[in-house]
C-alpha cells in the first residue's frame, strides 16, 4: 500500500476523463430517456478535431479546445435532427438501435481514408509535461489541467441548469415533455440544447484525453464511452452530480485493483461494484427511489 | 422483367461453364520433365498489401538473379492473391496445388493465413517454405511435425530469450519488469520466454504485469514499476501500444531501457519517446555484412526503395527453395523435403540457416535501437 497517495491521483485522473463523458450521457438521459450510445464517438471526434487543431492548424491548445467543442456541438445537434427526433414517439427500443446505428457509422466512416483513416496517430503534445513533487506525491501538469477543466466544466453547468432560462427548460422537459410544451417551452429547441451542451463537453474530454493518452484512433470512444455510461448509471442516471461521483468511483476502482490486486481483473472487478451497487440501489447511487411514471 | 432475368440465368450460366472450360485448359498443360512450378502465395491486396508487394518483389529478384535456373530445372512462377484472408488463401493454395499443379511453395506472409495452406501443402506433400509466418504452428501442429512445411524466420518465443540475453550481457543489467497483452498469443510468448531466460540467466524480473488490448491507462501498474526502478522494462507488444506505454512509463519516472520485439518495426511508431530503446528483428537494412548490403543495392536499383524485413525473408525463403531443388535435383517432392531438411550453413541474406528439427532455422537475430529518431543497427544475436 506504499503508493496509496500516488495511486489515488491515477485514479481521480481516471475518473475525471470518465466524468466528462458521464456528464453528456446523463445530460441526455435526463432530458429525453434516450441512451445515447453515439456519446463516445462524439469524444472520438473531438479528440481528432482538437488533434488537427493543435498540430496542423497551429491553435493554440484552448482555441483547439474550443473549435473541437463547437464541431462537436454542431455534431451532437446534427444528430439529434437526423437519428432522434423523427423517432421521439415510436417505441424507445427504436431510437437505441438508431443510437447504436449512428455510433457504428461514425465509427466506420472515420476509419475511411479521407475521413480520419483506419490508422493510430500519435498525438505529439502542444505542450512538455512538468513533474511536480508535492509532499512526495508525483503530480504532473496535466493532471492539474485535467482537474481544473473539470471543476470548471462542473461549475458551468451548474450554472447553466440552475441559473439560465436555457436551463430551466431544460429542467422542465426533463419532469414531462408535454406539461413543458403547454407551459410554452420550445422542447424542440431545448432538446437540441441538450445535445449541443452535452457533446461540447465531450469534445473537451476528448481533446485533454488526446493529451493525457496520446493515441487516438477510430475506435478509441468505445471503451471510454462504456465506461462513462457505467459510472453514470453507478452514480445514477440523470443526476448531474452523480455522474462525476460515479465516474470518480470507476476511476478509483480500476486503479487501486491494478495497483494493489492484479492489472488483469480491473474491468472485471468495476463492473462487479456496478452490479453489486445496482441491487442494492436500482436507481444507483444517488438516485431517488421513486417508480418510474406510468 | 421476367424474361430479362431468365436471359440473365441463362447469360451466367454459360458464362460460368465457358469459366469452367478455360480453367480446365489452364490444368491439362503439360509441365515438361525439366520445369519446376514455383507457386507463391502473398497478400497483394487488402490490409497487408505491403507485405504482399515485398514479398512477391523480393522472390521475383531472387528468381531473375539464378536466372529461373536451380541444377538442372528451370523454375516457372505462378502467383497468387490471398487478400491476407485465411478462406481465400485456402482458395489459392487448392488452385496451386490441385490445378495449377505447382511443386514447391514460397508463402504466405502472415500466420493465419500460413497455417492453413501449410496443413494442406502438406497433406498434398508440396515443399513449403514461408518467409514471415512466427507462429509456431505453420510447422508443428498438435504435436506433429508438417514434415513439407519449412519456414525462413525465427519462431515467437526466440525473440523473448535475445532480448533477454541481450539484456544481461551486452547491457549489463540486472532486474526487469514486463507488461503483455494477456489476449495475444504474440506478445505472450515473447513474455514468458523473456522472463524465463532472463532469471536463468541471473536477471530478476521484479514485474510481470498484464494489459487488456483495450487499456490505454497504465498509470496504476507504471506507478508500482516505478518504485521498484527496473533496469529494463520488456514490452513485446506491437507498435502502437509501445509508444502509448512507453510514453506514460517515462511519465512515471521510469528511466529502464525498453526492449521489445520485431512488432515494433513500423515506420509509425513513436521514435521520439522510444529513442534508445532496442528491439529484435529478423534483419537491418544497415547490417554492414556483405550479404545485406549486396541484397539492398541490389532490390534499390530494381525497385527503387530499401527491402524491408519481409522483402529480406521473402528472398531468404527463394533462395532456399532454390538450393533444396540444386541439391535434390530431382522433381521429387521427398527427393526436394530432404535436401531442404538438411540444409547446412546456408548463406543468405538475414543470416546462416540450418533447420531444427521442426523445420525453424536456427540462426542469429538482429538487434536494433531506436537512435536520433531512427532504426539503427547494434549486434546480431545468437541464440
Amino acid at each position: 500500500m506504499e503508493n496509496l497517495a500516488d495511486q489515488i491521483i491515477n485514479g481521480l485522473q481516471l475518473g475525471l476523463m470518465y466524468a466528462l463523458i458521464a456528464l453528456g450521457y446523463t445530460m441526455v438521459y435526463g432530458v429525453v430517456k434516450l441512451i445515447n450510445f453515439a456519446h463516445g464517438d462524439v469524444f472520438m471526434v473531438g479528440a481528432f478535431v482538437g488533434y488537427f487543431g493543435f498540430t496542423q492548424w497551429g491553435m493554440s491548445v484552448p482555441l483547439a479546445v474550443l473549435t473541437a467543442m463547437v464541431v462537436c456541438s454542431a455534431l451532437g445537434v446534427i444528430i439529434e435532427r437526423i437519428a432522434y427526433r423523427p423517432l421521439r414517439y415510436a417505441p424507445k427500443i427504436a431510437a437505441l438501435i438508431s443510437a447504436l446505428g449512428v455510433s457504428l457509422f461514425l465509427e466506420f466512416f472515420s476509419s475511411l481514408k479521407f475521413v480520419f483513416g483506419p490508422n493510430y496517430r500519435v498525438v505529439q503534445r502542444p505542450f512538455e509535461e512538468v513533474h511536480w513533487n508535492v509532499l512526495g506525491l508525483n503530480i504532473t501538469n496535466i493532471q492539474v489541467i485535467v482537474f481544473v477543466t473539470v471543476l470548471i466544466m462542473l461549475a458551468l453547468l451548474q450554472f447553466l441548469i440552475y441559473r439560465t432560462k436555457v436551463g430551466m427548460a431544460m429542467r422542465t422537459v426533463s419532469v414531462d415533455h408535454n406539461a413543458a410544451r403547454l407551459m410554452g417551452v420550445n422542447v424542440d429547441n431545448t432538446i437540441s440544447m441538450t445535445f449541443a451542451i452535452g457533446s461540447a463537453f465531450a469534445a473537451a474530454g476528448g481533446v485533454l484525453y488526446a493529451i493525457a493518452y496520446p493515441q487516438i484512433h477510430p475506435f478509441m470512444g468505445i471503451m471510454p464511452g462504456l465506461k462513462a455510461f457505467t459510472a453514470a448509471v453507478l452514480g445514477g442516471i440523470g443526476i448531474i452530480p452523480g455522474a462525476v461521483l460515479g465516474a470518480i468511483i470507476m476511476g478509483q476502482v480500476e486503479t487501486l485493483t491494478s495497483a494493489f490486486l492484479s492489472s488483469q481483473l480491473r474491468d472485471a472487478i468495476a463492473f462487479f461494484i456496478l452490479i453489486l451497487v445496482l441491487l442494492v440501489r436500482p436507481t444507483g447511487i444517488l438516485g431517488r427511489n421513486e417508480p418510474d411514471k406510468v | 422483367m421476367r424474361i430479362k432475368s431468365k436471359w440473365f440465368v441463362v447469360l451466367m450460366v454459360v458464362l460460368l461453364s465457358m469459366a469452367l472450360v478455360v480453367s480446365g485448359c489452364g490444368g491439362d498443360k503439360k509441365a515438361d520433365d525439366k520445369t519446376i512450378k514455383m507457386g507463391v502465395i502473398a497478400p497483394l491486396t487488402g490490409d497487408v498489401k505491403t507485405f504482399g508487394e515485398s514479398t512477391v518483389n523480393a522472390v521475383k529478384l531472387a528468381l531473375e538473379q539464378a536466372n529461373y535456373k536451380a541444377g538442372d530445372f528451370t523454375i516457372e512462377l505462378v502467383q497468387a492473391d490471398d487478400r491476407n484472408d485465411a478462406t481465400e488463401a485456402m482458395n489459392v493454395a487448392t488452385k496451386l496445388i490441385s490445378q495449377d499443379r505447382v511443386n514447391v511453395l514460397v508463402g504466405s506472409v502472415t500466420s493465419k493465413t500460413t497455417i492453413p495452406v501449410s496443413k494442406m501443402a502438406n497433406e498434398s506433400k508440396v515443399v513449403m517454405l514461408t518467409g514471415t509466418a512466427t507462429n509456431e504452428k505453420v510447422t508443428v501442429e498438435d504435436g506433429k511435425r508438417k514434415d513439407y512445411v519449412f519456414r525462413a524466420c525465427f519462431i515467437d518465443p526466440f525473440q523473448g530469450k535475445v532480448g533477454a540475453k541481450f539484456a544481461l550481457d551486452n547491457l549489463k543489467k540486472k532486474t526487469a519488469a514486463v507488461l503483455y497483452d494477456q489476449g495475444n498469443d504474440y506478445t505472450i510468448g515473447l513474455a514468458n520466454n523473456f522472463k524465463a531466460s532472463f532469471e536463468a540467466g541471473g536477471g530478476q524480473v521484479t514485474d510481470f504485469l498484464a494489459y487488456s488490448k483495450d487499456d490505454v491507462d497504465f498509470s496504476a501498474v507504471l506507478t508500482n514499476i516505478a518504485k521498484k526502478n527496473p533496469d529494463v522494462l520488456y514490452l513485446p507488444d506491437y507498435y502502437q501500444k509501445v509508444s502509448l506505454i512507453g510514453k506514460q512509463a517515462r511519465e512515471k519516472g521510469i528511466k529502464a531501457v525498453f526492449i521489445g520485439g520485431d512488432g515494433w518495426d513500423s515506420p509509425e511508431l513513436d521514435y521520439k519517446t522510444m529513442e534508445g530503446s532496442y528491439f529484435t528483428n529478423h534483419y537491418s537494412a544497415d547490417d554492414p555484412s556483405p550479404q545485406v548490403k549486396k541484397f539492398v543495392d541490389d532490390y534499390k536499383a530494381k525497385y527503387g526503395k530499401v527491402p524491408d524485413a519481409l522483402a529480406a525473408l521473402a528472398y531468404d525463403a527463394t533462395l532456399l527453395e532454390l538450393n533444396a531443388i540444386k541439391t535434390a535435383n530431382s522433381k521429387d517432392a521427398d527427393a526436394i523435403k530432404t535436401a531442404m531438411q538438411n540444409t547446412k550453413d546456408f548463406q543468405t541474406v538475414s543470416g546462416k540457416i540450418t533447420f531444427d528439427k521442426d523445420g525453424n532455422p536456427i540462426k542469429a537475430a538482429t538487434l536494433l535501437q531506436i537512435k536520433d529518431g531512427k532504426q539503427t543497427f547494434v549486434a546480431t544475436v545468437t541464440p
